[in-house]
């Protein structure tokens, strides 16, 4: 996973959260990098540490009861950890921009959609106000949200439409880097299609570099050039939209695969993986999906670290009964 | 849509509700028949009625207007006691099995409340009745006197079923089973539902946006649009000819795990609006591509091949 001109960089990341005097590992080693104008899928299930990620790399989890343990951010060779609170100030929502998955709850009701759109606007530019307000209006159209919307609020938008009032918003600032929690998920289908063709758009133009989290790997297919899948707090299998969809290779991206419905197979019974994601306060030994693994083997609940093999250049999979001696 | 024993028929169903803009038709005027031992699935973008269809059919809501017929009998209007029975031969799986759930009642006695409330059973039958029903939607026994919160989604989801099928229903209405679940407790919870279904005997109605799941489940489709039935047709049929416009957008909105197939999408203008006080005609016109002056006029749902029903004027024309 190793690059130059990386503009993202996370080294082994771990994140815990303390809760009632337990201790939930939420990330458990994260390594990932991240070119321009690249984006990177986050795969896995609820639970799976996806979104502890994302707010890791823009610092924003609380503490308490969240703790980054270890690790490193770099975004330009900066590590964002290491940096004071206003310094991180200046890179959040301008040069690395969140959009939440619900975006009901992510827009201040009681404040017209425009406004808040200026006020990101004003707070990471040195723009008048009617300057910054010129600027929102261009968003909202850029958004497809007419200009004339400006002074409404939230609750006069769908969910769709809100949706795109956030875009904007991540977008009003011209990040560098745009993290996508979920961004569609509330979204309808045929909504969904077009803030996802809307998000492609932009992305191409203003070329910027984007993660985003999902638990759909249709939505992985459409927008993403790289995958990683997350299992437990950990990246189990890493590579190309390629590697991942024609050669996936972790039981568990096998397992999500035959979870899936198909659009072109009529076989009745689905094949789930069994059982449920393990309890994060009390990680199995070993590899944490071998309770669940259809492959796995005693040494699979060994202690010790699995690591990361590479089965071809750029794609790696986390798993002893893969790849080499199989 | 054979015209013997249908388990389910509505007739010119129509549910109003009134709002601060006016009435909103969220039901309006829809023919319907499912078949015993099927699935019929409803899709639609949210907004569109679905749910309001499934929960006045069960009779969670007083129809506006139209007919309701369970195995030929009419209980639109059936009341009191009658109307308690009606309701243990037509149960409802809810969305969210966490909001669905009494917070202060365990396992076991959410199972057996429905049990109790029928008046059927001693006090022995019913401990081997929740034995049997937590059997049959696989919780395992050291879970009984566990609380809704103590539980993932996907056991939630099983113990709202186990309370659903608990009194032998013959038609359940699953409102969003799975839609709040991850893909691999989607899929168990799925194949519960279809093992029921074939244990014993069930007929029901499945209410989703998801398309690739209500394809997996269904036997036949139908597609709403703000209250109104655009489309009807056997599973099969309709994922290989979709005749109407919204149909189209709708299937090819999905994205496709296939990497290779380069997507052919049918983009729409513009955003679902809203069935408050709507116009006659049909309501997708604004977003249609193909939309003329003659969709301005009142649309019918007519036939165009073997069971596959469209409500679309220009139907012949653009196919």
């Amino acid at each position: 996973m190793e690059q130059n001109e990386n503009f993202l960089q996370v080294r082994d990341l771990v994140v815990e959260y303390t809760s009632g005097g337990q201790v939930v590992h939420a990330v458990n080693g994260v390594s990932l990098s991240l070119d321009r104008g690249q984006t990177l899928g986050l795969v896995g299930e609820t639970g799976a540490g996806k979104t502890t990620i994302a707010k890791a790399i823009l610092d924003i989890l609380p503490n308490p009861p969240a703790k980054v343990r270890s690790g490193e951010i770099l975004v330009d060779g900066q590590d964002i950890l290491k940096l004071s609170e206003h310094e991180k100030l200046k890179i959040r929502g301008n040069k690395i921009a969140m959009i939440f998955q619900d975006p009901m709850t992510a827009l201040n009701p009681v404040m017209s959609v425009g406004e808040q759109i200026t006020e990101a606007v004003l707070l990471h530019n040195d723009f008048t106000r009617t300057q910054a307000e010129a600027r929102t209006v261009e968003m909202l159209e850029m958004v497809g949200i007419p200009g004339q919307r400006y002074v409404e609020f939230p609750h006069q938008f769908s969910g769709g439409m809100k949706q795109r009032v956030v875009i904007a918003m991540a977008l009003a600032c011209d990040p560098e880097l745009l993290l996508a929690d979920e961004p569609t998920t509330a979204l309808d289908v045929t909504i969904q299609a077009q803030v996802l063709e809307m998000i492609n758009d932009l992305k191409t133009k203003l070329n910027t570099s984007m993660i985003l989290i999902t638990h759909d790997l249709g939505v992985v297919a459409e927008t993403c050039d790289n995958v990683a899948v997350i299992y437990a707090g950990k990246i189990v299998e890493f590579g190309t939209k390629r590697d991942l969809f024609k050669a996936p290779a972790h039981p568990y991206t096998l397992g999500l695969f035959d979870s899936l419905p198909k659009m072109d197979d009529d076989s009745k019974e689905l094949h789930p993986i069994p059982g449920l994601p393990p309890d994060p306060t009390n990680l199995p030994r070993g590899c944490s999906f071998h309770p669940r693994c259809p492959r796995a083997t005693e040494a699979c609940s060994r202690e010790g670290e699995i690591p990361m093999i590479e089965l071809s250049p750029g794609h790696f999979c986390r798993c002893i009964r893969t790849g080499g001696n199989n | 849509m054979e015209e013997k024993n249908a388990l389910v028929e509505i007739q010119g169903l129509k549910k109003y509700f009134s709002s601060a803009g006016g009435i909103n038709h969220a039901v309006d005027d829809i023919n319907m028949k499912i078949q015993r031992r099927t699935t019929m699935g409803v899709v639609g973008e949210s907004g569109c009625g679905k749910s309001t269809l499934g929960r006045t059919i069960i009779r969670l809501y007083d129809p506006t207007e139209g007919k309701i017929l369970l195995d030929g009998e009419d209980i639109t209007e059936v009341r009191g006691r009658k109307l308690r029975k009606v309701r243990e031969r037509m149960q409802i799986i809810f969305q969210d099995p966490y909001s669905s759930l009494n917070p202060r009642m365990s396992v076991e006695e959410t199972i057996r409340e429905p049990l109790k409330e029928s008046r059927r059973f001693s006090r022995k039958e019913l401990e081997e009745k929740v034995d049997e029903l937590m059997d049959q939607v696989g919780i395992e026994d050291r879970l009984r006197l566990s609380y809704p919160h103590e539980m993932d989604g996907g056991r939630r989801q099983r113990v709202g079923i186990a309370r659903a099928i608990a009194l032998n229903p013959d038609f359940i209405m699953c409102d969003e089973p799975v839609s709040a679940l991850d893909v691999s407790i989607q899929a168990q919870v799925l194949n519960l539902l279809m093992r029921l279904q074939d244990r014993l005997g069930l007929t029901y109605m499945f209410v989703t946006h998801d398309l690739s799941v209500v394809r997996h489940i269904s036997d036949n489709i139908s597609v709403m649009y703000l209250g109104q039935l655009v489309e009807t047709a056997p599973t099969r049929e309709l994922f290989r000819n979709q005749l109407h416009p919204y149909t189209k957008a709708l299937l090819s909105a999905i994205p496709s795990i296939d990497i290779d197939r380069p997507m052919q999408r049918v983009q729409l203008k513009g955003e679902i609006t809203s069935a408050i006080n709507p116009k006659p005609g049909c309501r997708f016109a604004p977003r249609c591509l193909f939309a003329t002056e003659a969709c301005n006029q009142p649309q019918t749902l007519t036939e165009v091949e073997k069971d596959h029903f469209v409500s679309c004027c220009r139907v012949n024309e653009i196919n």
